[in-house]
This record gives structure tokens, sequence and C-alpha cells, in this order.
């Protein structure tokens, strides 16, 4: 496996080839050290938390929107399309700023920091996940959609039944891209507040003054999660496609 | 059985389809009555396939009238569905769903389109599996399974729906020659069965066995009807005769 050969680079970087290394703020056997370490260690569950949400709903909402854009109706075409367009052009973190203190004023809701960055992250992938299904639907022949009409099959099963299930085998690797961006961009939600793991390293920072040990837990906290990340979706791929192949 | 005087299942009168200037079906005047069997041939290009697939409403024309069981094909949604409940079809190309086994593909219409339960569905679908013979194979893959077998899943899968008609286009072009035989037997045993059947095909051997009437199309048109005895000996459009000089004579 490649990705070891990063084990020994961390080490060398790590083994105080500096003197300027100052481990005991996240020293987990001194009480302040542990205290920190698991301070950071908080915010996961945040980012996963924020994540995971919002690429649910991304998915869903990037499916919602791929659909009209094959329909062979020019105006639901040209409404996808535009969706697309305006949503793809807005930057992630100007997205955010938007959602949380720009929405509430338009629709007299005020948002917690969570499910604004929910929204604003779930919005943002949305246009993605589009592009992601639309590619991966345009994949499949039209002798499947031939098919299950024959066998009356109208349009909703068809793609729920046949064309889907085999567009998302087709682009679980895009899929899987997409969650590790999620999980990386999630740490813009940090500038509205959010606790998640980013945030609470800037915190930290503020009252250690030590943002080189600090900064690289939270480099190592990121790696952990999207290794993690990218090992599901390689089992996931591989048990899809077992499915079909054996 | 005297079926002359029985209403056509499927008519067609004065059919054009177009694509953009391009008439691919030219006022075409057709019908078939229940329990026939009719084979279409002709030259590539000429709207074979244009023609059958019209029946289930995989295309749609753009004058004239089908009517498919009773009912008229284009009017809305549901009544092309109801019509493809009908009417089955098998492609060139098998058309099977890869990522389901071989009995989920059969499953699949009767449950998701006729409402039907796991268990019956599941009965239908091995009675239909016997019947083309390959009931060994319900739990594989498509792609695990040869040419010739995946063929038949086809025409099973259509069976499922117990259709009153049954659509082929070129269902043994796509094939390895010594699995030819084992999808024509099972189709030659459907035939005996009264199925309505629709066959576009250049099987000469299978058309002379099966079919009650033969169609000759080229251009859009259909040029010659006939009874396979007079179409096979006494073609009567100089067109029709040299297509016959060149496929029985390859
Ligand atoms: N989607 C399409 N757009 C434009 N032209 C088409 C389309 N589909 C078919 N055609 C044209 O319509 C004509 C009839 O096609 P069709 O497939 O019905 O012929 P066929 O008799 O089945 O031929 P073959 O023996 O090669 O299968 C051909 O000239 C073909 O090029
Ligand atoms: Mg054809």
């Amino acid at each position: 496996m490649k990705r070891f050969f990063l084990v020994p680079v961390l080490a060398l970087l790590l083994s105080g080839c500096s003197s300027n290394w100052g481990w005991y703020v996240v020293n987990p056997s001194t009480k302040a050290g542990w205290t920190n370490l698991s301070f950071l260690l908080s915010g996961l569950k945040y980012t996963v938390a924020l994540s995971l949400t919002a690429i649910v709903i991304s998915v869903t909402l990037g499916l919602l929107v791929a659909l009209p854009g094959l329909s062979s109706n020019r105006w639901l075409r040209g409404a996808s399309r535009g969706y697309v367009e305006l949503v793809r052009a807005v930057p992630i973190l100007v997205m955010i700023l938007w959602v949380y203190y720009g929405l509430p004023q338009l629709t007299g809701l005020t948002i917690g920091v969570f499910w604004a960055g929910v929204i604003a992250l779930a919005l943002s992938d949305s246009a993605f996940e589009a592009e992601i299904f639309r590619a991966g639907i345009q994949s499949i022949a039209k002798g499947q959609y031939e098919a299950a009409y024959s066998v009356s099959l109208g349009y909703g099963d068809t793609m729920r039944y046949v064309i889907l299930p085999q567009a998302i085998r087709r682009i679980l690797p895009a899929l899987g891209n997409q969650l590790v961006y999620m999980l990386k961009m999630s740490s813009l939600v940090s500038v509205i507040g959010m606790q998640e793991l980013t945030r609470k390293a800037n915190e930290l920072v503020v009252t250690e003054y030590r943002p080189l040990e600090i900064y690289t837990i939270l480099v190592l906290e990121y790696l952990a999660l999207i290794l993690v990340v990218s090992a599901g979706v390689r089992w996931l791929e591989r048990r899809m496609q077992t499915d079909e192949r054996a | 059985m005297d079926t002359a005087h029985e209403a056509p299942i499927i008519t067609f009168s004065g059919v054009s389809k177009f694509y953009g200037d391009f008439q691919v079906l030219k006022n075409i005047d057709f019908s078939a009555r229940a329990g026939e069997r009719i084979v279409i041939c002709g030259p590539s290009g000429s709207g074979k396939s244009t023609l059958i697939r019209c029946i289930n409403g995989l295309e749609a024309h753009q004058s004239g009238t089908i009517t498919v069981d009773g009912i008229r094909l284009g009017a809305d949604a549901a009544s092309t569905r109801k019509v493809r409940s009908e009417v089955g079809m098998v492609f060139q190309q098998f058309n099977l769903f890869p990522h389901l086994t071989v009995i989920e593909n059969l499953m699949l219409g009767p449950v998701r389109a006729r409402g039907m339960s796991r268990p019956a569905a599941r009965d239908l679908a091995m009675r239909y599996l016997n019947r083309v013979r390959i009931p060994e194979q319900a739990e594989k893959y498509p792609r695990q399974l040869s040419g010739g077998q995946q063929q038949r899943v086809a025409i099973a899968r259509s069976l499922c729906m117990e259709p009153r008609i049954m659509l082929f286009d070129e269902p043994t072009s796509a094939l390895d020659p010594e699995m030819i035989n084992e999808v024509l037997d099972v189709m030659v045993e459907l035939a005996g069965t009264g199925m309505t059947m629709i066959v576009v095909t250049h099987e000469m051997g299978f058309a002379r066995k099966v079919a009650d009437r033969m169609v000759f199309m080229d251009h859009g048109e259909i040029v010659e009807v006939a009874p396979p005895a007079e179409f096979f000996t006494a073609p009567k459009s100089r067109r029709c005769q040299d297509f016959l000089q060149k496929i029985l004579n390859h």
C-alpha cells in the first residue's frame, strides 16, 4: 500500500529534527496536555456530523437537480442547468456567510451555526453532485430503459430499480471524492463559530501559542478521518462490483 | 381455426414516422390477427426495427394511428403502459439488467408493474426459466451466461409479463452461430402455444417453419406481404426478388 510511505516521512518530521517543537502542549501523560488533546478531539464529532448530514442532503438534492436536467423538456433542462451554474459559482466561504447572516434576514428565521453550515455545504456541493449524477445516468445504455419500459415499468420504477443502481455503482468513486472534499470544506464553517476540529484548534492556539504542534495535530485529525473514509468507499466499491462480476 | 373474421390485435393505419426531414416509415397500413406469426425482413435501414418498436410505443409516430389490443397508442402515458403490459419485446442485444440476477431480472416486471407478491413472482419466473430450459441459472448474473442463455433469459423475462403479443428484433443476430438454434427452438416452441409473434429476422429457415405471413420492407415501406410458400417461391416485386437472391445465396 502506497500510503504507508507517509509514516516514516511524518515520523521524521515530528521526531524533533528541529528544536522548535513543543509537544508538551498535547502530551497526554500530563494533565494539561491531556485536557488540550481531548479539547482538540472533541471537535471530531461535529466535523463528522456536519459533513455526513450535508452529504446526505447534497446527494439527494443533486439527484433531484440532475433528473430534470436529463428530461426532453427544455424548460426543465434549463432550470437544472441554471441551478448548477449559479450554485457552482458561489465560493463555499461566501455561501456559509450568506446562509448564516443573509438567509435569516430574508426568511425571518434564525438558523443555528450547525444547520447554517449544513445548508451552505449541502447547497455548494449539490451542484457538483448533480453533474456527477448526470454523467453517471447518461453512461447507462439506452437499451436498459427500453428493456425496463418493455416490461411495463414507468419512469420512476425504471430509474429506481434499473438505471440508478447501475449509475451509482459507476459514480461511487466520484461520490467518495465529494465526501472527502466535504470533510475538508467543513473546516470553513469554523468562521461562523461552529465548534468543529478547525475551530477547536484555532481556539487552543490563541491560549497556548503553539500553532505548529496544534495545527499539526489538526492535519493528522483530517488525515485519519479521510483515510477511514477512503477505505470505506473502496470497500463499498469492491462489494458492489463482486455483486455484478463474481 | 378460422381467424379471418376476428378483429385484428394490431392495426397500423396510415402510419408515418420522421427523424427530422428523413421519413423512416411511409404511410404504413398493416394488421395482425391474434395468434398470427409474422416475420418481417428487408435490407438494413429499411425501417423494420422502427416499425416493431412503434408497436409497444418505444418509438412515437407522427401521423396515422396504431391500435394494439384495442388500445390506441400515443394518447397518453397510461395507455402506453397498458399496451406494454400486453406486449413483450426481445432485443438483438438482450438488454438484461446486469446488476440483477437472472431470477430478479424476471421478477422485476411482475412485482413492480403487475403488483405481484415476490413469492408468486418467483414461482412464475421459475416456470418460465424451465420453459426456456435454464432453471439452474436462476441465481447467476447475466454476464456469467453465454449469449444464447442470455437471450433465453430475455425471452423468459418478457413471458413473465404474460403478454398477448411478443416482438422480436433480430433476436439471433448478436449470437455465435452455435447458439442460434437454442434460441430459435425456444421461439418455435412459443409459436406452438398460439402466441401472437412479430419477428424481425433473416433466419429464413425459421420463417419457413413458423411464419403465417412474410412482410418485406424497403425504404420505410411495406413492399410485399405473402404466406411463406408464395413469398419464397414467387416474390412479386423486383426489390423483394433481389433481396431474397442476396440472403438465400450467400
Ligand atoms: N434515432 C434516429 N435518428 C435518425 N435516424 C434514425 C434513428 N434511428 C434510426 N434511424 C434511421 O432510420 C432508418 C430505419 O432504421 P431501422 O433501425 O428501423 O432499420 P432496420 O430495418 O431495423 O435496419 P437494420 O436491419 O440495420 O436493423 C435508418 O435509415 C436509420 O439510419
Ligand atoms: Mg433493426
